[in-house]
């Protein structure tokens, strides 16, 4: 009998996977960082490792579909004379005209609207079709000041000034010169087809003192009607809200890392900001050390998926959440009904993530109009508020299932972790164990 | 003509009565005195009135005004006429930070100087300084005309995109993609147009050089990553 030399399976080296060789080679064919949409893609700690404990013996559930468990939420009660009142604690956030098209931000309106929510502009002015039909409308104060103007101030409903956001704290827009249409170039104020580069700064305050007087400023300008939100990627969660509520913030919109963006580079959406589970009890205890939690209500928002994740957030101490990605979804993006189209652009459905490049199959994040025609904002408003209902019956299910009569009744006390780390960042005790790490300097 | 004297009135009694002037109203010029450094004077007005404002302010005065005209007989704080639509903003004296900041129209004069980032974001506005300006001024500046009489700081017009910067003394030196550019003879007859709107008297439009974007960072290159 004769041995051959046994071979030694190939291995791939887990530092430099498939998925880095293949980004080195597109780097050094193109000479141009990867530019994409979406949010974080790596896994971190999440919602999911998180459980509600249910109620017992020692705290009695409500029955279901019986007892009532509200749901509403009351915002900007703190200095705008006509605060937000919305019946989910469920919102829209920020997109912008121009990184998604005209229908799409008209089903946003529409879907919002159906389910008794706001939805909220982006990086590049207020169009007719989003205010048209949104019945309440958040506008976003951005440091490019893109479409900027008092008339669209005064007609919002509430004001949200955008310090930073969680795919990208500390960085600003981008636009590629695909996307800039001859309406989007107008409301811009820029010429036709260029890359449009969004400031990370504002241009006309810096630190949070300059901050205090510009909110002084929108506040009369809108005769103190509006509710003005302060909107912080997820870096330092205590004292940016801390800050934010020093400067006269009615609302703090805190973003995590998954947070989707339109586009921004991969390695800042990758490495950049914290998760979202790790920012909401900095942020929550930043507010109940200056006695103002429930006082300035905390929207998070990056990466909610589901009424766990909402029911999740709230009992750590939001007031609501606001969704961006999942939204897109619910009208239509990433579906695989479009597969063939992805395959050509060299992706899947599910994978689809060059939303600057504007050839998007679903017609969601594109100026064509060809491909716009694709989103019929009136279903695709149907399929977003279906939606947000589901996600709020999901939610008011844990919320009963806890005993609680209102979904901000949900507490901390009803959680417990199934990781070391996410005890840890959510501040809960391990699964089994009376022990949340960091506490008590244990 | 209503005065307003900031001593005893609050901020937001003078906004939210300038912000309520009915069309065909005879309150068409109105004074205020006291100002003692306030925030915000005179913002969000959206009527074609006249503003008189008796001395100094502080921040954002006549921030986004729409066709009103007001006079600062004083100095401003930074941030004077952000984001304006229309009307006329002048100031007697200098001016802080960020003036005209993101402004989509009408005309900002600055009689005595400019700090920095004079113009920066400008959409559209028309700002003549009869002085000096900071540094990084005219910084992404998209739109609209900067006129500046004398010296410009470090870096203008840095990421310029469309505006056309004016400037008759020394530009200490040009930001990423700013260039000195042709005086043609539309720009000799928009720049008298200008100086005369501002006030400018004794001054030839030929004494100006112009600068705008090279247009080399419109669309990304990685061999002008240097200048990003």
């Amino acid at each position: 009998m004769t041995y051959k030399n046994p071979p030694t399976t190939p291995r791939k080296s887990a530092t430099f996977d498939d998925y880095t060789m293949s980004e080195i080679r597109r780097a050094a064919a193109t000479g141009i960082y990867d530019i994409r949409g979406g949010g974080a893609k790596r896994k971190v700690p999440h919602f999911d490792d998180l459980l509600f404990l249910g109620a017992s013996i020692s705290r009695y559930p409500l029955e279901g579909y019986r007892e009532r468990c509200d749901t509403s939420v009351v915002l900007g009660a703190r200095h705008a004379k006509k605060p937000i009142e919305l019946k989910i604690p469920i919102t829209i956030a920020g997109m912008s005209f121009g990184s998604l098209s005209g229908p799409a931000k008209e089903a946003l309106g529409r879907g919002a609207t159906l389910a008794g929510t706001s939805t909220t502009t982006g990086d590049g002015g207020m169009t007719e079709e989003e205010r048209g039909h949104s019945q309440t409308l958040v506008y976003q104060y951005l440091p490019s000041r893109y479409g900027m103007n008092p008339r669209d101030l005064r007609r919002a409903d509430a004001i949200e000034i955008v310090v930073g956001q969680g795919a990208k704290p500390g960085g600003g827009g981008m636009l590629l010169g695909q996307k800039i249409s001859d309406r989007v170039a107008e409301m811009r104020t820029l010429p036709k087809g260029i890359d449009q580069r969004s400031a990370c700064r504002h241009p006309d305050w810096t630190g949070p003192d300059d901050l205090e007087i510009k909110i002084l400023e929108l506040r009369e300008i809108t005769d103190w009607e509006k509710p003005i939100y302060i909107k912080i990627g997820g870096a330092r969660p205590y004292y940016d809200t801390a800050l934010a509520v020093k400067a006269g913030a009615d609302v703090v919109v805190l973003d995590g890392m998954q947070g989707g963006t339109a586009a921004t580079q991969e390695v800042f959406i990758e490495h950049v900001g914290q998760p979202t589970l790790a920012c909401i009890r900095p942020a929550v205890q930043a507010l109940q050390d200056l006695g103002m939690h429930r006082k300035v209500q905390l929207i998070v928002s990056g990466g909610i998926r589901n009424g766990a994740d909402v029911a999740k957030a709230l009992a750590l101490g939001a007031d609501a959440v606001s969704i961006g990605t999942a939204a897109l979804v619910a009208l239509g993006d990433n579906d695989p009904h479009w597969e063939e189209e992805y395959n050509k652009l060299g992706t899947t459905a599910g994978a689809y993530d060059d939303w600057h490049e504007g050839k998007d199959p679903a017609g969601i994040t594109t100026q064509d109009p060809e491909l716009m025609k694709r989103v019929d904002p009136i279903a695709a408003g149907r399929r977003l508020a279906n939606y947000l209902k589901v996600m709020t019956l999901e939610t008011q299910t844990i919320a009963r299932a806890c005993g609680k009569n209102h979904v901000h009744n949900l507490e901390p006390e009803d959680l417990c972790a199934l990781t070391l780390e996410a005890a840890a960042m959510a501040g809960v005790p391990l699964a089994g164990t009376s022990w949340i790490p960091g506490k008590n300097g244990l | 003509m209503p005065t307003v004297d900031l001593a005893k009135s609050t901020l937001r009694e003078l906004n939210h009565a300038l912000h309520n002037i009915k069309d065909g109203s005879n309150e068409t010029a109105w004074e205020v005195v006291n100002p003692k450094g306030s925030h915000s004077v005179a913002v969000g007005v959206d009527a074609p009135v006249k503003v008189d404002v008796h001395g100094s302010v502080g921040y954002y005065c006549g921030g986004m005004n729409s066709e009103a005209t007001i006079t600062v007989h004083g100095s401003v704080g930074p941030g004077v006429g952000e984001n304006m639509m229309s009307g006329a903003i002048f100031v007697k004296g200098d001016a802080s930070q960020y003036a005209g900041a993101t402004g989509r129209g009408g005309l900002l004069v600055i009689e005595g100087n400019a700090s920095s980032r004079c113009g920066i974001s400008m959409k559209g506005i028309n700002i003549v300084v009869h002085g000096n300006i900071g540094h990084m001024s005219a910084f992404m500046a998209q739109s609209g005309n900067l006129v500046v009489l004398g010296d410009a700081g470090d870096a203008l017009g840095d990421s310029i995109y469309e505006a056309r910067l004016f400037v008759r003394g020394k530009v200490k030196s040009l930001g990423a993609d700013c260039i000195e550019k042709e005086m043609r003879p539309e720009h000799i007859e928009l720049l008298a147009g200008l100086l005369e709107k501002a006030g400018v008297t004794g001054v030839k439009p030929e004494e100006f050089t112009r600068y705008g974007s090279a247009r080399t960072l419109y669309n990304f290159n990685i061999d002008n990553a240097d200048a990003y």
